[in-house]
């Protein structure tokens, strides 16, 4: 099912540079490239924190920080749970009674909400502060995109933060602090160490919200016996199941429970601020296991927040852990089955720099697979939106249109459809329905450019020289400039990467 | 394809007849329909999540499962009574379309089910429960399109082939069987001639593109056919939420209906992984399975006249612990339930070998011990709706299966 380019010639280095490594090309990135492309993709991991956010840049005012963020949904959540309830004493008869225990989740974003009954059109509206939050987040995501040189440092972005994503379907709180998150325990971390990363991320409020592990809670600690609760090993499967050892690595159903009981405790405040400032992520020492816990052979003593932290440090080091992370990462940049001499080659260097990703993300430009394989694998949703954007201009100005053609692509922004993110297949995104909707897309995108130029030309700067004659004629031949684009934008050498 | 080559032509019902049989099958003549009016139809409903299958189908007969499943045991008593399916088994106070199905005999469930597979990744799970392999790691192709590449050349079904709702297709239906794509969206449809130029580009740069691409877009001109002057569906909600669910099941009942539709179909529903306040007559897993409810319902109308020939069966991954945890929740476990519905189905029944709840009764003192084989039932439904044999069920569906029999007389 792989390989569907009719040559077998090299691909364009060019091309593996922007497509397979970057978000595409805007026109007059390819001048940039100076016959460098190696070097121009690690210029750009060279340049201090560019994966970062900064919240002082004024662009980017409206975006808070994870904590700010949940606590505004908490308030607006109280708020919304006063106002049903102010409504039902008030307006006993109005309504349809049977709506309020079947209420449908929050419809995602940009599509329009389910029909409200009749009787909450007229209460003063709570403003959705998840949604504005979220849409800020979407927009600062999508100017990312725009910005960035290759794109690469960004591709990283969205790699680690897809393999340890968290979902906006599960709660409001998460809609409101997934952007955060991302900006929080992924960008800083994306050049640095796994280790780290790993840590900033499963002490996250959004991750110990989304696994659930803020209710989970040791049977034999003083809240366990207190509370008719207890532990919940969500969280804990999820880690190494997915985040670091990876599934069929060797731990066992016990390892799962016993370091589920090592993370107990670990929480984010709520509401009422009992444990800390609310939203925060903190230790609840009342809610910790105690005793020692055994985690794949290894005992850890007693030690409160500590336990987890010195069992997670160990896992991030695992050689388990760097075949998986290496799997995953030629997996995404290079092939479906990637060539086993790369995965090891990855692991090794992961290993070898104690898991730094900067080194990492050198070692996979460097790959020579990388620079042979054909351009297999199939642009995500979110790297072909960004492509459009870079090639045709920024669009609209508000994410709306961008987080639509997401959601019917079926990868809606900051929600996959369960822990393990979003698949990295190439024949899951060239689906049947997939493609017509690509059509659909390249279509709009293309209708809205108000001066296309001439497509030929556009095509030399985006895709250049080793465009295929048929692609170049199709382009040339197109009956309109509108539709010219569009076909560029459908081209094998648009949606392959 | 070198017809193509030479004059192309501007439509693309051109495109079609000379772009090979795989695109034949969606214009073929309507057919003359069988002597015994039987035109069967098979729809399988991944729920992605595991499904806590004791708060579905609840065994509120069983003296240990009210202390096990704790505050979300269903009951047959209270504000939200279980709606009692014989004297042992009560389905959830949300499903009331299922439990008047069952009533009339047309729909079923098997209890205490799972697949071969007995570890709890749910994501290994799923690719068992998909592939219809015996172990994880086969990501290619699924059970249902292997079925369909199974039938006879020139079979009716394996020519009218499968319909995958969404807008990524299940991996149970994914394979070399043609597939049908789609979903509710609402972009503005492309002017002139440029999905033609298109394909004519990937029929000579990316033939794979151009399959997905002429599939694509075929779905959507029979959807398109079938509500004349309707506007298209807009989405409603994501396959996690009830609206969505309901949806699915309407738009793809449209296009099973039709006569020169396809027989079977996949759609995979996402949230069933309740850690925490799963809730129980009312709650989270209660709104999914009224949003699953509800897609039987639709199905049901939509289908009209060809529901009495349809089966559509609900599968998951694995169960969930039959006691609560900490959180009011379930984690991940292993027997759960199968429900079948459909006018093809011999109903009324819950087919259960139950193997009780005590500690010693449950699989590693912890899940639901699985008794019936999720596929035997598949297969069963297999053989009678598409007569295929048990050796190619064995061989070719489920590889290395042979020892799970087909559980037979799942259909009318």
């Amino acid at each position: 099912m792989a390989a569907q380019a009719k040559d077998s010639a090299p691909p364009d280095p060019a091309l593996i540079a922007f497509n397979r490594f970057g978000l595409g090309a805007r026109p007059g990135d390819r001048d940039r490239l100076a016959d460098d492309p190696r070097g121009y993709l690690k210029a750009e991991l060279r340049r201090p924190d560019a994966a970062m956010i900064s919240l002082d840049d004024p662009t980017y005012a409206d975006l808070k920080g994870s904590t700010p963020a949940i606590q505004a949904s908490m308030a607006a959540n109280l708020q919304r749970k006063l106002d049903r309830e102010r409504m039902a004493t008030e307006e006993p008869a109005t309504g349809t009674p049977a709506s309020a225990s079947v209420m449908p989740p929050p419809a995602a974003p940009g599509m329009s909400p389910p029909a409200a009954p009749a009787a909450a059109k007229i209460k003063p509206a709570v403003p959705p502060v998840e949604a504005i939050l979220f849409r800020a987040e979407a927009q600062a995501r999508f100017d990312m995109a725009m910005q960035a040189e290759a794109g690469f440092v960004e591709r990283l972005v969205y790699f680690w933060s897809n393999h340890f994503c968290v979902s906006v379907a599960k709660a409001n709180i998460v809609r409101a602090s997934a952007g955060a998150f991302e900006r929080e325990a992924i960008r800083p971390f994306v050049l640095g160490r796994f280790a780290d990363m790993l840590m900033a991320v499963e002490r996250h409020p959004a991750m110990l919200f989304y696994l659930d592990n803020q209710q989970s809670i040791g049977p034999d600690s003083r809240a366990g016996k207190n509370r008719q609760r207890g532990l919940n090993e969500n969280l804990a499967r999820e880690i190494l199941e997915l985040h670091t050892l990876g599934v069929g690595s060797g731990y066992s159903q016990a390892d799962v429970t016993s370091f589920a009981r090592i993370l107990t405790g670990w929480t984010m405040a709520g509401r009422e601020g009992r444990l800390g400032e609310p939203g925060s992520s903190v230790f609840n020492a009342n809610a910790h296991e105690p005793g020692d816990a055994v985690l794949l052979g290894k005992t850890y003593p007693a030690g409160g927040m500590g336990q987890a932290e010195t069992a997670l440090n160990d896992i991030a080091r695992h050689p388990a852990t760097a075949q998986h992370i290496a799997t995953q990462l030629a997996r995404h940049f290079i092939a479906d089955d990637p060539p086993p001499a790369a995965v090891a080659r990855l692991a090794k260097v992961f290993v070898k720099n104690d898991g730094n990703l900067r080194a990492l993300a050198a070692a996979l430009i460097d790959l020579p697979e990388a620079w042979s394989t054909p351009l297999a694998k199939m642009r995500s949703p979110f790297d072909y939106v960004a492509a459009i954007r870079r090639a045709a201009g920024p669009g609209p100005n508000d994410p709306g249109q961008s987080l639509n053609w997401l959601n019917a692509l079926g990868e809606p922004l900051w929600q996959p459809p369960g822990p393990n993110g979003f698949s990295d297949q190439a024949d899951i995104w060239a689906s049947a329905e997939g493609m017509k909707i690509r059509l659909d897309i390249a279509w709009q995108a293309a209708r809205q450019v108000k001066d296309i130029g001439n497509p030929n030309d556009m095509l030399d700067a985006v895709i250049g020289p080793s465009a295929s004659p048929e692609t170049r004629q199709a382009v040339a031949r197109a009956e309109s400039k509108q539709q010219g684009l569009a076909l560029l934008l459908m081209a094998p050498e648009f949606q392959r990467r | 394809m070198s017809l193509l080559c030479e004059t192309p032509h501007p439509s693309r019902r051109a495109v079609l007849m000379t772009g090979g049989a795989l695109f034949a099958w969606a214009y073929l003549p309507r057919f003359a329909r069988a002597a015994d009016n039987h035109d069967p139809r098979l729809i399988v409903i991944v729920l992605r999540g595991a499904l806590d299958g004791l708060s579905a189908v609840g065994p509120v007969g069983d003296p240990d499962y009210a202390g096990l499943h704790g505050d979300i045991a269903l009951s047959l008593s209270g504000p939200h009574a279980a709606l009692p399916l014989d004297a042992f088994f009560a389905v959830n106070p949300a499903m009331p379309v299922f439990a008047r199905l069952f009533k009339a005999s047309q729909a079923a469930v098997v209890h205490a089910a799972a697949t071969g597979y007995r570890e709890r990744s749910h994501f290994d799970g799923q690719d068992v429960l998909e592939s219809g392999f015996a172990g994880p790691g086969h990501v290619a192709t699924g059970w249902l399109n292997r079925a369909l590449a199974s039938l006879p050349a020139g079979d009716r079904v394996a020519t009218l082939g499968g319909l995958a709702v969404g807008p990524s297709t299940p991996l149970v239906i994914r394979g070399a069987a043609p597939v049908l794509g789609w979903a509710p969206q609402s972009l503005p449809a492309p002017a002139g001639d440029l999905a033609t130029r298109v394909l004519d580009l990937y029929q000579h740069r990316d033939p794979v593109l151009a399959v997905a691409l002429q599939k694509g877009l075929d779905a959507n001109k029979m959807a398109l056919d079938d509500q004349i002057g309707a506007k298209p569906m807009k989405p409603r909600g994501g396959l996690d939420s009830a609206a969505g669910m309901r949806q699915a099941a309407q738009g793809a009942a449209r296009l099973i209906a039709a006569d020169d539709g396809p027989r079977v179909a996949a759609l995979a529903f996402d949230g069933w992984d309740t850690h925490v306040n799963e809730g129980g007559a009312t709650g989270r897993l209660a709104t999914l399975l009224g949003g699953l409810d509800g897609a039987f319902e639709e199905f049901e109308k939509g289908l009209g006249e060809r529901w009495k020939d349809t089966a559509i069966v609900a599968i998951t991954e694995f169960g969930r612990t039959a006691r609560i945890n900490g959180t009011v929740g379930t984690d991940h476990g292993t027997g759960t339930v199968v429900l079948l519905a459909g006018g093809a189905i011999k109903g009324g029944r819950v087919i259960a070998d139950w193997p009780g709840l005590k500690p010693a009764q449950l699989y590693q003192q912890r899940d639901l011990a699985p008794t019936s084989d999720v596929r035997a039932v598949l297969k069963g439904l297999l053989a009678d709706q598409f007569g295929l044999s048990a050796a190619v069920l064995g061989e070719k569906v489920f590889p290395d299966s042979g020892a799970v029999k087909p559980m037979m007389n799942l259909i009318v």
